[in-house]
């Protein structure tokens, strides 16, 4: 077991094109730490590089205190699953996991005791004479974790491991991996795409885009104070409303109503020299039925009225969607490539799609012309032009680390 | 496909006969002959009249043929594993690294099997004799394996690239070397290419006959298609076609064996790479 340190660590490849750009992340010992991003974010060839995979172009790589930038994979001490399994299809299950002990000239005796035991662990016991042609997905995924975790390896990496899994069989291993990891104490550094996946397992998130890390934290604090319009719109289920926004007479004034700014931020939004046009930041979940908010929390937030376009009862809560003319003209390539990631690309349109988390209770109707509250204290206000989170200067949260 | 009228089904049945007679009727006029008495050679009946096996006798009871016919195996063998071996090594290279000079490296493999082999009978030779080699088994071995190697690097690395790249990760993380990871993880799943890469050149060297004839001089390692041309008759003036009928025939089994054993290994592999790049 170890600690993982990334320091200014680089890729860049042959043809110029830079991968990962001066990405600092300190992965203590025995933490559950995830990588995530869109695809293309980076994330893969950080993992890559942790492995030994991929070069390292520039910056210090350190396992347990150790520099490992050019020890070669088999060196490191670190076990991997793939997203693919890259299961080996000539060998047994018992070989597949017995591998890795076999080229360490492990005892034979040793081999099979190691490998009985995971097998148990991850109920493969029936399958060990089996080939991988012949089990299930959810099957070869665990002869997949069970072939890393026979090496007791410092570090387990972990490349979208779920993700060729149906969503049931997903849910049901994603906890788990968790389990595991909390039982073997093992550092894991663990990447996928899903915000989701990401939020439920680790204790810190790494969020990436382009190369770049974007924010490391625990999935609360990046909940809570994201540093950026990425990692707002990206963290989150359903993700945040963006609005556009003018700063005038002392109020944010958006299509749903003038929104108030306290005096600190006001300050910061004055001094920050971001122009009058900025974008406002609301989660679902801090919407709800003007009907059904209790009177003394009224004061937090303000009413506006909208006509609701569509309900969808969850059961546990109501979500509504409505269409105001949002105005988010203020071009940004972080709310671009936010789009991109959900695949819709035309952000650029006047009409924005509200998205609201309501109680249960709510007796709000489709078409209905509804009162609804919003929440203020959590709002979150950007600059469109770097997607800095004004808010949080604002409220003193500078702190939050950041990488540019 | 479209659907064939009953017309040009007989037209293509007709069309297949045809090309079928013209190639087996020679093969099966040279077995006619090999059963045919030496008296009966002239004798224009397809079949012989009274079927004998003295010519199988009298190649079998000799070793004008028996030791050709060892030389031939061996030859054959020892360069297909040469081959097989240092053409899978430098198939995989290709397939999967990226190093200066690789595209030299297939253009020149490439041109030597386009070489004419004639053009190099001379100069190797004369080569052949200063190195000592000549009639002997390497004599033979060397440039067997230097044509097949295109031949085996080309169906070779055809199979490596349908090998996906992430068991080759697994295997360094794993702990292999490089080397490990070839031998064990990646040769295993390439075996069945090997098999057919192993089957090609065994074949291209067992019916090789240019190199063979002018690379020997004695039974010593005269290969068995060699052999043949210095058959003699039972005088000056008899010209041994039985006898070279029934050799023809003994050196055709292997390679009818291997087509019908292999026949799908060996299109699969003169295929491959042809669909899926």
């Amino acid at each position: 077991m170890a600690e993982i340190i990334l320091e200014n660590v680089t890729k860049r490849y042959p043809d110029g094109a830079l991968a990962v750009d001066n990405f600092n992340l300190d992965i203590a010992d025995g933490e559950f730490m995830i990588l995530v991003g869109p695809s293309g974010c980076g994330k893969s060839t950080t993992l890559n590089m942790i492995a030994g995979l991929e070069d390292i172009t520039d910056g210090e790589l350190r396992i347990g205190g150790k520099v490992v930038n050019n020890e070669a994979p088999k060196d490191r001490d670190i076990a991997m699953v793939f997203q693919s399994y890259a299961l080996y299809p000539h060998m047994t299950v018992r070989e597949n996991m017995g591998f890795a002990l076999k080229l360490a000239k492990t005892p034979k005796a040793e081999i099979d005791g190691k490998v009985e035991e995971a097998a148990r662990i991850l109920d493969l016991t029936e399958h060990l004479d089996r080939k991988p042609a012949n089990l299930s997905g959810g099957q070869r995924q665990r002869v997949a974790m069970g072939r890393a975790i026979v090496r007791d390896p410092q570090v387990f990496l972990m490349d979208e491991p779920l993700s060729n899994l149906d969503a049931k069989l997903r849910v049901q291993t994603r906890t788990s991996i968790s389990r595991l990891q909390k039982r073997l104490g093992t550092t894991m550094v663990y990447v996928t795409h899903d915000q989701t996946e990401a939020m439920t397992l680790g204790d810190r998130l790494a969020v990436m885009r382009t190369g770049l890390l974007q924010q490391a934290g625990s999935p609360q604090e990046l909940y809570d104070r994201p540093v950026n319009l990425f990692v707002a719109g990206f963290i989150g289920s359903p993700a945040m409303n963006f609005l556009g926004a003018t700063l005038e007479e002392g109020k944010l004034r958006t299509s749903l109503a003038d929104l108030p700014v306290s005096a600190q931020l006001r300050q910061v939004l004055e001094s920050a020299n971001v122009g009058r046009q900025v974008i406002v930041g609301i989660r679902p979940e801090d919407f709800e039925d003007a009907a059904i908010v209790p009177p003394e929390n009224k004061q937090y937030g303000i009413t506006f009225r909208q006509t609701i376009d569509v309900r969808e009862s969850m059961g546990s809560d109501v979500f509504v969607y409505f269409n105001t003319d949002s105005d988010l003209s203020t071009k940004s390539d972080q709310l671009a490539d936010l789009a991109a990631d959900v695949g819709a690309d035309d952000t650029s349109g006047t009409e924005e799609q509200i998205t609201a988390r309501l109680d249960a209770a709510t007796k709000i109707r489709e078409g209905e012309n509804a009162e609804l509250w919003v929440d203020l204290r959590p709002m979150h206000v950007f600059d469109p032009e770097s997607g800095r989170n004004l808010a949080l200067e604002a409220r003193g949260d500078t702190d939050t680390r950041s990488s540019s | 496909m479209a659907m064939t009228t009953p017309r040009q089904r007989v037209g293509w049945g007709a069309a297949n006969f045809v090309v079928i007679a013209l190639a087996l009727i020679p093969v099966l006029w040279m077995v006619s002959l090999s059963f045919k008495t030496p008296a009966a050679i002239l004798d224009p009946s397809f079949w012989p009249q009274s079927w004998t096996t003295s010519n199988y006798q009298q190649i079998l009871e000799t070793s004008q043929f028996i030791r050709p016919l060892v030389n031939s195996i061996g030859i054959g063998l020892i360069a297909t594993l040469i081959a097989v071996i240092f053409a899978s090594m430098a198939a995989y290279a290709i397939a999967r690294l990226d190093f200066p000079g690789k595209g030299l490296l297939i253009g020149l493999s490439l041109l030597i099997a386009m070489f004419p082999q004639i053009a190099l009978v001379t100069p190797m030779f004369n080569i052949e004799r200063d190195l000592h080699l000549f009639n002997t088994w390497p004599g033979l071995i060397i440039p067997y394996v230097a044509f097949g190697l295109p031949l085996g690097i080309y169906t070779l690395s055809a199979f490596f690239r349908e090998i996906p790249w992430e068991l080759e990760k697994a295997a360094k993380v794993d702990g292999a070397t490089p080397f490990q990871a070839f031998t064990q993880v990646i040769a295993p799943l390439a075996a069945p290419g090997m098999v057919t890469t192993a089957i090609l050149v065994f074949l291209f060297c067992w019916n090789e006959f240019l190199f063979a004839i002018s690379f020997t001089s004695t039974l010593s390692s005269r290969t068995a298609p060699a052999a043949i041309e210095y058959f003699s008759g039972s005088s000056q003036f008899t010209v041994p076609t039985g006898p070279i009928s029934a050799a023809a025939v003994v050196i055709t089994i292997p390679i009818i064996i291997f087509v019908l054993f292999f026949q799908r290994r060996i299109v699969s592999g003169l295929t491959s790479g042809a669909v899926k790049g």
